[in-house]
């Protein structure tokens, strides 16, 4: 997996490539943690076009940066979702908790 | 109930980096044994779930612990009608699953976590956790659906 940070004003979007797995999700965490808790990043974006596979530890993670950034206020934002991480958050019943979009766009204008 | 030879058996040590390998693999077995799209990718889960788990909890992360995977095809009676089916066994040399944890937890408590039981048991139509001879043992079994396509892979003897 791989991030990589493009900070604009008051946002900052999270391009992700790879699979979001135990071998990965804690390093998903740490950056989004960074973002809210360290940054106060106000909104952060999660660009997943390019995540092919979430498994029950990357969903945590998610969950996880979600209730960190209401903690200070921000929103965390997801667009791009593959079928299969659409389907991984709707088995978890998380689909309605996230804020998700389908295109960067729409995420920015959110 | 019938079973064949092991369709295939992995040996890998509880290294999170090789998830991604056995993901692989079973997606194509399970495509090859004729599952439908969406239970290639709910059994894929299942296995890839219980791995994690073993290396999470059963060796608490240390890494280059022994597991051990066979897949094998599972032939069952029931009703008059046999149906074909999927085997998997994990066995690791972990530490023992705490049984009370084997049930998973309500969906609808939003938090971090506990998530990959529930994935597990949606994956698979049995799941039977067995601790003999300082071992845990995983089996999970998905049967193909009735009216399925011709497996690809030749019935074993």
């Amino acid at each position: 997996m791989q991030i990589s940070a493009r900070p604009m004003d008051k946002t900052t979007i999270l391009d992700i490539s790879g699979d979001i797995d135990l071998a990965h999700s804690s390093e998903l965490r740490r950056i989004v943690l960074i973002e809210f808790r360290e940054k106060r990043t106000p909104r952060v974006i999660l660009n997943l076009l390019e995540v092919n596979y979430i498994d029950s530890s990357g969903v945590a993670s998610l969950v996880e940066g979600l209730k960190a950034s209401r903690d200070v206020g921000s929103r965390l934002i997801l667009f791009g979702l593959s079928p299969i991480a659409h389907e991984v958050l709707q088995l978890s019943k998380l689909l309605t908790i996230f804020e998700i979009y389908d295109t960067e766009e729409k995420a920015l204008e959110a | 109930m019938h079973r064949a030879g092991w369709l295939l058996q992995l040996e890998l040590p509880s290294n999170p980096e090789l998830l991604s390998v056995v993901r692989s693999a079973m997606m194509r077995l399970t495509e090859e044994l004729g599952f439908p799209a969406g239970e290639c990718r709910a059994l894929t889960r299942a296995v890839d779930e219980a791995l994690a788990n073993i290396i999470c909890h059963a060796y608490h992360g240390r890494p280059g612990q022994p597991i051990h995977l066979l897949c094998r095809r599972t032939e069952v009676r029931a009703g008059g009608k046999e149906r074909t089916g999927l085997e998997i066994v994990l066995i690791d040399r972990g530490a023992a699953a705490d049984r009370k944890n084997l049930r998973g937890r309500p969906l609808e408590d939003v938090r971090p976590g506990g998530l990959g039981l529930h994935f597990i048991q949606g994956g698979v139509d049995v799941m039977q956790y067995q601790r003999k001879a300082r071992r845990n043992r995983l089996r999970l079994v998905k049967y193909l659906p009735a009216a399925r396509p011709e497996p690809r892979i030749a019935k074993g003897k």
